[in-house]
């Protein structure tokens, strides 16, 4: 039943004949490790091809688009990161299989007549490979391809005369976006991939033409291709692929660092690592030397690997080959040791990395909340973050005098001494029963670093306040619940909730004679005498908005303001910014758990 | 291509060696192309959303001699993802039939999915892909379409509100079944 059908197979396409020439072919001295290098190569290319067009279907090329998909496919997507993890994993590991492959071919003088033109194949298929690995870097659209792409293209514009013409024309415009994705993912997905296969078939072809070069001496007898060196072949491809798993599982598919965002610094930036060494070649060529270390070293470098078999060819040329190449990779080794070992010893790098690393799990976690990802792209999930920016504004324009917890904001201590406040947890129970205590009013904690050390607040706290009876201190108490309450934080709500009673008290007390908070400052319908700051609403975001913006203006501190900057006044700060600020000191952002926290 | 062999190879075929070769080669090539169609199969655990109750109008805003009027929904929209709040997601046609009565028709055609128009001339629904033809309350006039159009849950709440509960249906079924 079968067999008539095969004949007749065979008859139409000669498929026998065909299987016949690709699996007896002869290996002299029979199967070998070494020999494995290529299939492991054509394995790889063929997981990258099948991983590469199922994760097509879910990629989306546009600069509001790309982070976005790719983070669906991590994070969301049934699987999505396992198949992830196998094109990127598979993708590091073939440039690890191409050395490998380039390493046997030049040992074994398999480059030498006839085989010259296969192996220029091999070393333009190296190269293919690469600029696959460079062009896939970019399409997540994430902070690190981002910013390690733009050097590569950049040096693209190094080339002599059509420099310029040429990088615009990679990044589709003068600058990044929807078209540098569009072009690039047509070369990663389109362009190079033909060119791969085109040559694969090339290589493959003119491998067979030429039959293996055997490594000498011949160890054992010839065997066939089929199945001594084939089950080899599928062991080694077999290695491979448990190593890309592990590697895939170990780290929960592949990196995907925050969205990229040309308005935002990101140090950490690094090209991966077998691209490592060019990136610290650079450093050694300044200024309009820089084309020597882009362009002019490595294209050398490349034709004298083209001109391998013709060198080859003299009395010595053999042994040449093998030690360029192996001097060639250890200086490729050191390069990158060298720029790893530098980076690592730099403050500025490591903490950069460390950014990066919190701004990848934010950006995570606000993308998976109820809120998700706005049609304006996964960028402006960080950018109207206060979690993210309040911090970063809180240097930049508050740490100079106040501190957050004794720091800068962002966890660094600043070595001018504290002129302001620590507003860490501003607007808390705990916050304002510190200012009303004797011990800390004037401490630099609160007023002490300012012109208000010894002014009337601080004088009534360590005067009037340390003198109070215990019955008083309770309505003390009491007025930090209500002033407290004020401010109406979401981490205090339910405490809020639960004092009512005791807030309502304290809002009387608030302008009672007793406490004569009131001969000062203003509170609801009671005017006060204008020297402290208008307690209505004290800590809240609407207070703290305008405080930010004019701390000089009447229901604050008036002409009596010591250094505070009016922000929104002044516009050094605009107020979506002085908002973030405002929300970030009072712990108002989304947790993944909870809707607010501090 | 490669000469015939010269070598004594061994011509006694070694089972176990091709047995292994096939088993591991096809072991494999399976891992990416599960895991690619493993992937490819996520929209299959993803239910359709919609089926809430949306407010579309007042009843006031409606013709009072029933002639149908065309009207977008309004609602939250997941679009893998993006989320987009009160965003257009599909339109309906409303139509007064009484005093508090409201008839509310889904746009799409049940045969093959096209957008369906209201021709105020003949007084009829007409589908512009393949002719079909439904009288003013939605009924099969003429044409191909297995069913009437899909009437909607509809509810008129107090001040005249009209909620619709939005849902789209498979076409080309005899029966009115909700995507899921």
């Amino acid at each position: 039943m079968i067999r008539p059908l095969l004949d007749w197979l065979d008859n139409r396409t000669g498929y026998r004949s065909l299987t016949k020439e690709a699996l007896f072919e002869n290996i002299p001295g029979g199967s070998r490790w070494r020999y494995v290098w290529g299939s492991t190569l054509t394995f790889g290319l063929a997981i990258q091809f099948i991983t590469g067009v199922f994760l097509w279907m879910g990629y989306s090329a546009s600069s509001q688009t790309a982070w976005e998909s790719v983070y669906y496919i991590q994070h969301e997507m049934m699987g999505g990161w396992f198949l992830r993890g196998l094109h990127h994993w598979t993708a590091q590991i073939m440039t690890v299989l191409l050395v490998l492959h380039l390493m046997q071919v030049v040992i074994d003088g398999a480059y030498k007549a006839p085989r010259e033109v296969n192996f220029w194949f091999g070393v333009i298929l190296l190269q293919l490979v690469l600029a696959l690995s460079l062009t896939g870097y970019l399409l997540p659209w994430d902070q690190k391809g981002y910013w390690a792409t733009k050097v590569a293209t950049n040096l693209m514009a190094l080339v002599p005369i059509i420099g310029d013409d040429l990088q615009k024309i990679v990044i589709g415009g003068s600058d990044y976006g929807h078209h540098t994705i569009t072009r690039f993912f047509a070369l990663h997905a389109g362009i190079l991939p033909a060119a791969v296969i085109g040559l694969v078939v090339g290589h493959i072809y003119l491998f067979r033409r030429h039959g293996i070069t055997p490594a000498k001496p011949l160890r054992k007898k010839d065997e066939f291709f089929w199945p001594e060196q084939v089950l080899k072949d599928a062991i080694a491809c077999l290695a491979v692929l448990a190593t890309v798993m592990f590697l895939t599982i170990r780290f929960h598919g592949a990196h995907l660092s925050s969205p990229a965002d040309p308005s935002e610094p990101f140090s950490a930036a690094r090209p991966d690592w077998y691209f490592m060494f060019l990136f610290q070649l650079l450093k050694y060529f300044p200024g309009s030397w820089e084309i020597l270390g882009a362009i002019i070293l490595p294209g050398l470098v490349m034709l004298v690997i083209f001109l391998i078999p013709y060198i080859g060819k003299w009395e010595l040329g053999h042994r040449f080959n093998i030690g360029m190449l192996v001097a060639l990779l250890a200086g490729v080794g050191l390069l990158t040791y060298l720029a790893i070992a530098e980076d690592n010893r730099n403050p500025m790098y490591v903490a950069a990395v460390k950014q990066a690393v919190q701004d990848e799990k934010r950006v995570i976690e606000l993308a998976k909340a109820p809120a998700g990802i706005p049609s304006s792209g996964a960028v402006t999930l960080l950018r109207e973050d206060p979690k993210t920016q309040g911090p970063r504004l809180f240097v930049r324009n508050c740490a100079s005098c106040h501190r957050y917890d004794g720091h800068d904001g962002m966890g660094v201590a600043v070595n001018d001494p504290q002129s302001a406040s620590d507003l860490k947890n501003f607007g808390t129970r705990q916050w304002l029963a510190g200012l009303l205590d004797p011990a800390k009013v004037d401490s630099a904690h609160y007023f002490g670093g300012t012109r208000f050390k010894a002014g009337k607040m601080v004088q009534f706290v360590k005067r009037d306040v340390a003198g109070f009876t215990p019955e008083m201190r309770t309505q003390l108490y009491k007025v930090v619940l209500a002033l407290s309450a004020e401010a109406k934080l979401g981490s205090q709500s339910a405490l809020d909730a639960k004092d009512a009673s005791l807030i309502e008290e304290g809002k009387k007390l608030v302008i009672s004679a007793e406490m004569n908070c009131t001969e000062c400052h203003s509170y609801r319908e009671e005017k006060g005498g204008g020297t402290g700051p208008d307690l209505t609403g004290w800590a809240s975001r609407e207070w703290l908005v305008d405080f930010i913006s004019n701390a000089k203006h009447a229901r604050f501190y008036g002409k009596r303001n010591d250094r505070m900057p009016a922000f929104g006044a002044d516009h050094i700060l605009d107020q979506k910014q002085i908002g973030l600020i405002a929300d970030w000191l009072r712990g108002n952002w989304h947790e993944p758990s909870a809707s607010s926290s501090r | 291509m490669s000469e015939q062999p010269q070598c004594e190879c061994p011509q006694r075929r070694d089972f176990l060696k091709e047995f292994s070769c096939v088993a591991v080669g096809a072991s494999i090539g399976l891992v990416p192309v599960a895991a690619g169609v493993y992937s490819a199969m996520d929209p299959l655990r993803r239910k359709a959303s919609g089926g809430e109750p949306v407010r579309v109008t007042t009843i006031e805003a409606l013709p009072a001699d029933g002639v149908p009027m065309k009207f977008a929904i309004i609602a939250d929209k997941t679009d893998a993802w993006n989320k987009y709040p009160a965003t257009p997601i599909g339109a309906i046609y409303l139509r007064k039939i009484s005093e508090g009565k409201v008839m509310a028709l889904s746009s799409v055609c049940p045969h093959a999915g096209c957008f369906v128009d209201y021709r105020k001339d003949a007084k009829d629904f007409f589908c512009p892909c393949h002719n079909s033809n439904f009288s003013s309350d939605g009924a099969i006039k003429s044409g191909v379409s297995p069913r009437a159009m899909d009437a909607l849950d509809v509810e008129v709440r107090a001040g005249g509100e009209v909620w619709v509960k939005f849902q789209n249906f498979k076409a080309g079924h005899p029966q009115k079944l909700p995507v899921s």
